[in-house]
């Protein structure tokens, strides 16, 4: 009986937290298309409901109706996995990201704000985010064109070679949380903005944000999808529902990468002073997952995009040479920093 | 009950996944079967309590070294390939089922005799299973740790040294590859794929 | 509780299973992917044992099997690079310019 309860409320908040990420990925398309058009002033979306609010909606049916064409010559099964293969990877991660501090109480059952809090939290995220580069390379491959298997290798070389820089960019807040827990994390950063990982992490989290941009193909690390040379991509033979596995699997993938840089760097829920505790936190973990969203947004219209020879270079020469450096001096101060407390 | 569905589960799978990539003559699936075969090992160390070896075991052999793998694979345009088996088959299988059999009957009945260490399975709970290993391998396996630094340093020399033969890059403000030794390659590779560009 | 032998029997079989494999594929590719099994199966005996012994020696083990896993990988697709380059083929059988 109690089995049961547990599995029950478990189901109910993956449900919750699928369907909240879900949601924001439909509403951060429409954020993206109306920053972007306000930063090159036009309107935007503007037909579908009051300031075109409905538009997601609208985009979702589009893509829900089309026709799923699945182009000759193509291997039929991996074509049909792959954009699974990206999605699931994407979506897995959510599971041990703490978006609040408190738990709720209904009567004997308790509601965490997490759906689990395991000990190697940040290394699950990460091995797991690590697979979705199959889905991308297999989607390549298998639609059977030059322009998607172009796209799928790029892609895949450039998520492998930003994803050592990404890790060794974490390494830091873990050695000075003194765990992979995402919720000991949090905790660790209590106590004010002076407290947060970014104020003693900073080129850590320099380097985080710059890969985790490249880990999800976006502008100005947007190779694999480069429209004026590669149509599309991996994703050129892909239409309707398939297409739209991919591009939830981008946004979802932003949000997640901004919400461990929120946990790693930003403090979590924590607030930035104490003073501003009485706001719940978790409006502190959104608003800070938000700005990060915005300033994705921002860069996208900002900077020009790389070449790829550029994209390798930079990745292989100037990050992980430097996120390195970062783990070593990280591990010399904290070593000298632990024996001074133990005196 | 629970832990023995679900190693019947994890074990059953990898099995299943091993033996569809040895036997598949799709090399894409064998790749993929692989995959799903490494992801199950890892929750086979979920049940051993070894959640740190579990993330690595996703991290580095599903998430590194299979994606090189598929990469390469993906340069190389595979097929399917009509005959598959080599002519030793035959022999290979029959000495494999007398291998499994040998190895069954000396393993199965294997146990641990001696004095069990201090790290009973509760005892790694408390300390954190991530703690434990760190321990270990920063006090007693410091040197072997040092080596499989090396090994690994040598491992990319020799693959950058090995696959980079023939690639001479001119220092041009374009900071292009020169693609000139295709050129002085045998006819029937001369559709070699991109390889070059990615693979360095 | 599940006994140790069961771990065996699934390392084992997975063991037999790569080294078949190695034996009766033509397939560069498929020769490394079942050493590649063969490590794994012995990496989950090092970490049963390790587990049911109460000592962490087998599991840091099978973390440098990880690591010299990753540098067979490299080396060995090294060596096919080369090798399509100069024959385009994966094929084992073909790969016979060393032989007299």
């Amino acid at each position: 009986m109690e089995l049961g309860i547990t599995i029950l409320v478990t189901v109910l908040q993956i449900a919750a937290v699928l369907g909240v990420v879900l949601t924001h990925v439909a509403y951060l398309t429409y954020a993206e298309r109306k920053i972007l058009s306000d930063m090159q002033d036009r309107l935007g979306p503007m037909e579908v409901g009051p300031h075109g609010l409905l538009q997601p909606l609208a985009d979702g049916l589009k893509l829900f109706f089309k026709e799923d064409i699945i182009p000759a010559g193509a291997n039929k099964i991996i074509f049909s996995a792959a954009p699974i293969l990206v999605l699931v990877p994407a979506l897995i991660g959510f599971a041990v990201v703490p978006f609040g501090r408190d738990s709720l109480q209904i009567g004997a059952i308790e509601i965490t704000p997490y759906i689990t809090d395991i000990n190697i939290g940040l290394l699950y995220i990460l091995a797991f985010s690590s697979l979705g580069a199959y889905g991308i390379l297999l989607g390549g491959w298998a639609s059977n064109s030059k322009y998607s298997l172009l796209g799928g290798l790029r892609s895949a070389a450039q998520v492998i070679s930003y994803e050592l820089p990404l890790g060794l960019a974490l390494v830091g807040p873990i050695l000075l949380s003194e765990s992979l827990s995402l919720t000991d994390m949090t905790v660790a950063q209590g106590g004010g903005i002076w407290r947060w990982f970014i104020v003693s992490q900073p080129v850590a989290f320099v380097i985080y944000m710059i890969c985790a941009i490249a880990e999800t193909n976006r502008l100005p690390f947007d190779l694999p999808e480069a429209e004026s040379e590669l149509v599309a991509g991996f994703f050129t033979e892909y239409s309707g529902m398939r297409f739209s596995f991919f591009f939830l699997a981008e946004y979802a993938n932003m949000i997640l990468v901004s919400c461990i840089a929120v946990v790693a760097f930003l403090g979590g829920w924590q607030a930035p002073l104490p003073a501003l505790e009485f706001i719940p936190p978790i409006v502190w973990f959104l608003a800070k997952v938000y700005f990060l969203l915005f300033f994705y947004i921002w860069l996208r219209a900002t900077v020009p995009r790389l070449r790829f020879d550029q994209l390798m270079a930079f990745g292989w020469k100037v990050m992980l040479p430097i996120a390195l450096v970062n783990v070593l001096l990280t591990s010399i101060v904290k070593y000298f920093l632990n024996q001074w407390a133990e005196k | 009950m629970a832990a023995q569905l679900l190693f019947f589960y994890f074990g059953g799978v990898t099995i299943a996944g091993a033996i569809v990539a040895v036997t598949s003559r799709n090399i894409v699936y064998s790749a993929l079967s692989l995959l799903v075969a490494f992801i199950h090992i890892a929750g086979i160390y979920v049940l051993l309590n070894a959640e740190f070896i579990a993330a690595v075991q996703i991290l580095v052999y599903a998430g590194a070294i299979l994606v090189l793998y598929l990469f390469v694979l993906m340069l190389f345009n595979p097929s399917e390939e009509k005959l598959y088996l080599h002519k030793q088959a035959k022999v290979g299988i029959f000495l494999g089922v007398v291998v499994l059999f040998m190895m069954l009957f000396a393993g199965y009945k294997t146990e641990i005799i001696g004095k069990g260490g201090p790290l009973t399975a509760q005892a790694v709970k408390e300390m954190g299973h991530t703690r434990v290993i760190g321990n270990a391998l920063f006090t007693d396996y410091l040197f072997p740790f040092e080596v499989a630094s090396l090994i690994l340093l040598v491992a990319m020399f020799g693959a950058i040294v090995l696959a980079g033969r023939g690639v001479h890059r001119k220092k041009g403000p374009a900071g292009r590859i020169d693609l000139s030794y295709r050129d002085k390659l045998p006819k029937k590779s001369s559709e070699t794929p991109e390889e070059v560009i990615v693979g360095r | 509780m599940i006994p140790l032998s069961y771990y065996i029997v699934v390392s084992t079989t997975m063991f037999v299973v790569g080294l078949v494999g190695i034996l009766i594929r033509k397939n560069f590719l498929i020769i490394l992917f079942s050493i590649e099994l063969m490590l794994n199966a012995a990496n989950i005996n090092l970490v049963a044992f390790s587990h049911y012994s109460g000592k962490v020696d087998g599991q840091v083990m099978s973390i440098f099997i990880i690591a010299v896993a990753a540098a067979e990988a490299a080396i060995g697709l090294a060596i096919i690079i080369i090798l399509f380059r100069g024959k385009a083929t994966t094929n084992v059988d073909e790969m016979d310019l060393m032989k007299w």
